[in-house]
């Protein structure tokens, strides 16, 4: 019943979401050249600007590995990464046209996973975008969208459809040669979700996509733009899960938002790729590039994580400032268990005048994780009146796990108010007694005291991710009971 | 002057990492910030130490006159007995000139000179190992309990060929004894000097020290140095760095609690005018259970200067029951002042309380109003916030006259501005 106990049961937790879906696959031998580019590039009958894209971050990133550039300041540890052993395409063999002709095999895949897109289209009103490896295989409530003049398909749909939108943001917030990872997705990005919100336009109904990694030795490489128009707004959902494997999985995705004045994006994440067994052994590597320009004035870019799965998460959801009076606020869980390793955090960076941004962050550490924040909030000469609190918390659980906070406050300008405040601790002995006092068992009692600790987060999350945080959280805490 | 074979072997060594490393560059993660290439562009040259003709009122000019204290000086790093004073009725502690200790017992200092401060990693005290001659040791014998400070000045003359001075000060605190000790840097003239300081900080089994650096350097010249402690069971440690001269500081802190109940206390305060680059890089490493730790620091920057703290807490696996608390806080007064903060938690171990926080800020104009409404003018004002402001560190001291130095020298300087 000792804590250590708790701990461990914890730490041995396993992992849900870890089937296999057997549907037929049509995947590029591994590799990585120009002709993985070009086959990419082809399948999705890219124009020429496109290609001609993907190609120079191709030769950017074969010039970023000859020099072995790969990041290596982050504090996670994975054996090197053989960039050409990797698969750069994988898609579902059957052409898709309508909802009904997914497989239902596929369906019941997300039945499991419990987003029934069924059920969502009726009860829940969201709109989804599912992506499976590569390909996007069903996007919902399209006719209902487009009635407001919303944009929402799978990006190679948004290639061929509004051309024009797409070549003006695309890299536009990311650059291809941005670092390493994102270099690698300009090259090879094989799908990922497109939002257009026109001018004034308040979007109905959330946004939704769910990825999926499910063949063996792929990668997955999306990228997703929103682009919220003038006085736009949208809510945008992603949750990811993908496959028990033995060998390590690399999903290196780019996400771009661009909110013009007055526009808001709120973008939640639930994460929970396969994290490994308890060993270590497998899981995906999740080293993402997400950033959003608020580049109108009094325009608001809302960022909330749920980070539970992965092997290692590398991952830092910024904040371009560019726009007068504009916010960014930045709301992470990162949980770390077995041998998992995240280091996660944000940057916020004050261009325009009288911006505002908020970081909390919150740190789970059970069995021998690695939790790492790391953040940087960077006050620019002119960014006169900025305003930044920071607030990133620790909870240890188990003395082999541990919490690393690495804050970079950088002020350049006199008028800006600047704040941060971290602190690690274990669970409270005197909390856990509480309840246990009050006839509430151990493993509730963690449960509750978890939940509480991330409140300040979860409660950022639109409805039905709360609740699959929640359950997620709770099933990271099953069987805990000494 | 010949040397003992072991503290020759320690030059070499020295001279070994220094040729190895080169000196560190901003694409080093613990340099970003700051820039030595300037450092590394001059021909730096030796100095011969000419202690003949600094008098004693100019000492006294720079120093405090109300240090009736047990006073030594260098000058250029080279010890000047004439301009020293161990008061009498207090020889408790021992004070020596490293150059003539090893001299005349070559082999007192060998295994113990040199055990802290390791000049791998470490380009600055890899140079200063190899320039090693003279310095300061100070020993206080165990259950000493030293009232006064033990003063120790470093004066840079520096000549019309730039120099540097490498001193090195070793204070080993016997168990139970009780002392402080007050390096004080100080320059006479306006030639450009390097200094390149590197103490060694040793605080045995239940001892109790403080150790305070004040750095108010000319402005001509750049400012390095790096301070390694070692705090044994029961034994207390406080840190004071106090930064307001020089063009260029870098201090680096590294303190390693080793036994249980061992604690540490870091202050600092640094002052930035004109165009003036401070940068405090701070490491408390918790290596056992039961230890604790308690981090201020203060800075108060002007005009076009630059600061940076990088505050470093490490809790090893198993060093349980650690108490961390890390505090650093800014006020920037002018547009074209800057800081970069960055404050560094590695725990891995889970019974710990560790907390850190960081802020940025300007003079509240709440309170600016309310001395000025009650017929305070706007100068004497901000005097009285800035210096409000960086007492709560100050106030640590342990000798008034000290606090009250420092707080009005950092006011002067302010005004004085560039």
């Amino acid at each position: 019943m000792s804590s250590e106990h708790t701990a461990e049961s914890f730490a041995e937790r396993e992992y849900e979401y870890g089937f296999v879906t057997d549907i037929e696959q049509e995947s590029l031998p591994p590799g990585l050249n120009e002709d993985t580019v070009r086959f990419i590039s082809a399948q999705k009958d890219e124009p020429e600007w496109l290609l001609e894209w993907r190609l120079k971050a191709l030769h950017r990133f074969l010039e970023m590995a000859k020099e072995d550039v790969e990041p290596s300041w982050a504090m996670v540890d994975y054996p090197k990464i053989d960039y050409q052993a990797i698969s750069y395409w994988a898609a579902p063999k059957k052409k898709l046209d309508s909802l009904d002709e997914v497989d239902p095999e596929l369906l019941e895949t997300y039945d499991k996973l419990g987003i029934p897109l069924e059920e969502q289209k009726h009860l829940a009103g969201v709109a989804v975008d599912a992506v499976f490896d590569s390909v996007s295989v069903a996007t919902t409530f399209k006719a209902e969208l487009e009635k407001h003049g919303i944009v929402f398909c799978s990006f190679s749909e948004a290639v061929q459809r509004c051309p024009d939108i797409v070549r003006k943001y695309l890299g536009s917030v990311v650059p291809a040669g941005d670092n390493f990872f994102a270099c690698l997705n300009s090259a090879v990005f094989s799908d990922g979700s497109f939002a257009y919100i026109p001018p004034g336009v308040r979007c109905p109904m959330e946004l939704s996509t769910y990825f999926r990694i499910n063949a063996a030795n792929t990668g997955q490489f999306e990228r997703t733009l929103l682009v919220a128009d003038e006085g736009a707004y949208v809510s945008y959902l992603e949750g990811c899960t993908a496959p028990m494997r033995d060998e390590n999985q690399l999903h290196a995705a780019v996400v771009e938002l661009v909110a013009l004045d007055d526009a808001e994006i709120k973008y939640s994440t639930v994460q929970n790729w396969y994290p490994g067994d308890k060993d270590g052994k497998g899981g995906i590597y999740n080293f993402v590039t997400k950033r959003g320009a608020c580049r109108g004035k009094r325009s608001k870019i809302s960022w909330t994580q749920v980070e539970t799965g992965s092997a290692i998460t590398w991952k830092y959801p910024s904040c371009l400032l560019q726009g007068d009076d504009s916010v960014g606020e930045f709301y992470s869980v990162a949980l770390t268990a077995n041998r998992q390793q995240a280091d996660t955090g944000t940057k916020m960076i004050h261009i325009g005048r009288n911006t505002s941004s908020t970081i909390i962050s919150k740190g789970i550490s059970a069995g021998h994780g690695q939790n790492t924040y790391r953040g940087l909030v960077r006050v620019q000469p002119k960014a006169a009146g900025a305003r930044n609190y920071s607030q990133c918390d620790s909870l240890l659980l188990g003395d082999e796990c541990g919490a690393h906070t690495f804050p970079y406050l950088e002020v350049k300008n006199p008028t800006a108010t600047v704040e941060h405040e971290a602190t690690t601790s274990k669970i409270g002995e005197d909390q856990l007694f509480y309840c246990r006092q009050r006839g509430i068992s151990e493993e509730d009692a963690v449960s509750m005291i978890v939940n509480g600790f991330c409140k300040d987060v979860l409660r950022e999350l639109p409805m039905e991710f709360a609740v699959e945080a929640q359950k997620l959280l709770g099933i990271s805490l099953e069987g805990s009971v000494g | 002057m010949s040397l003992p074979g072991w503290a020759e072997d320690l030059r070499r060594e020295g001279a070994e990492q220094l040729n190895e490393l080169g000196l560190p560059t901003t694409r080093m993660e613990d340099w970003r910030y700051t820039n030595v290439s300037a450092i590394g562009k001059t021909r730096w040259t030796g100095s011969d130490g000419r202690g003949d003709d600094v008098s004693r009122e100019e000492l006294e000019r720079l120093c405090f006159p109300v240090f009736a204290c047990h006073l030594f000086v260098f000058v250029n790093g080279v010890f000047a007995a004439d301009l020293s004073t161990l008061r009498a009725g207090s020889p408790q502690a021992e004070v020596r000139s490293l150059a003539r200790l090893l001299e005349e017992e070559p082999d007192s200092l060998r295994g113990v000179l040199g055990a802290q401060a390791s000049p791998k990693e470490a380009a600055f005290t890899a140079w200063n190992q190899q320039e090693l001659r003279d310095g300061a040791v100070v020993r206080i014998p165990e259950r000493a309990d030293i009232e006064e400070p033990i003063h120790l000045v470093f004066l840079s003359e520096p000549g019309t060929e730039p120099t540097a001075t490498h001193p090195r000060v070793l204070v080993l605190a016997g168990s139970r004894s009780r002392a402080s000790v007050v390096e004080d840097y100080v320059t006479l003239g306006d030639g450009t000097f390097l200094t390149n300081a590197v103490s060694e900080v040793v605080v045995e089994p239940d001892a109790e020290l403080e150790h305070v650096r004040f750095q108010r350097e000319a402005v001509t010249g750049h400012h390095v140095s790096s301070l390694h402690a070692r705090v044994e069971r029961g034994g207390r440690l406080a840190c004071h760095s106090i930064s307001l001269g020089a063009a260029l500081t870098r201090n680096d802190a590294r303190t390693t609690l080793l036994g249980e109940g061992a604690e540490a206390s870091l202050y600092g305060i640094y002052l930035g005018t004109g165009r003036r680059h401070i940068d405090n890089h701070t490491t408390i490493d918790h290596a056992v259970p039961h230890t604790t730790s308690r981090e201020l620091y203060k800075g108060v920057l002007d005009d076009h200067s630059h600061g940076v703290f990088h505050g470093r807490i490490i809790v090893r696996p198993d060093a349980q029951k650690t108490s961390a608390e890390q505090s650093n806080k800014n006020l920037l007064l002018a547009q074209g002042a800057q800081i970069d903060t960055k404050p560094q938690l590695e725990i891995r171990a889970d019974d710990v309380k560790c907390s850190h926080g960081s802020t940025i800020g300007q003079m509240d104009p709440d309170a600016l109003f309310y001395l000025r409404a009650r017929g305070i003018d706007g100068d004497e004002a901000r005097r009285l916030l800035t210096r409000a402001f960086v007492s709560e560190v100050s106030g640590a001291l342990r000798f008034e006259p000290l606090r009250d130095r420092v707080e009005e020298q950092l006011v002067e300087l302010l005004e004085e501005g560039a």
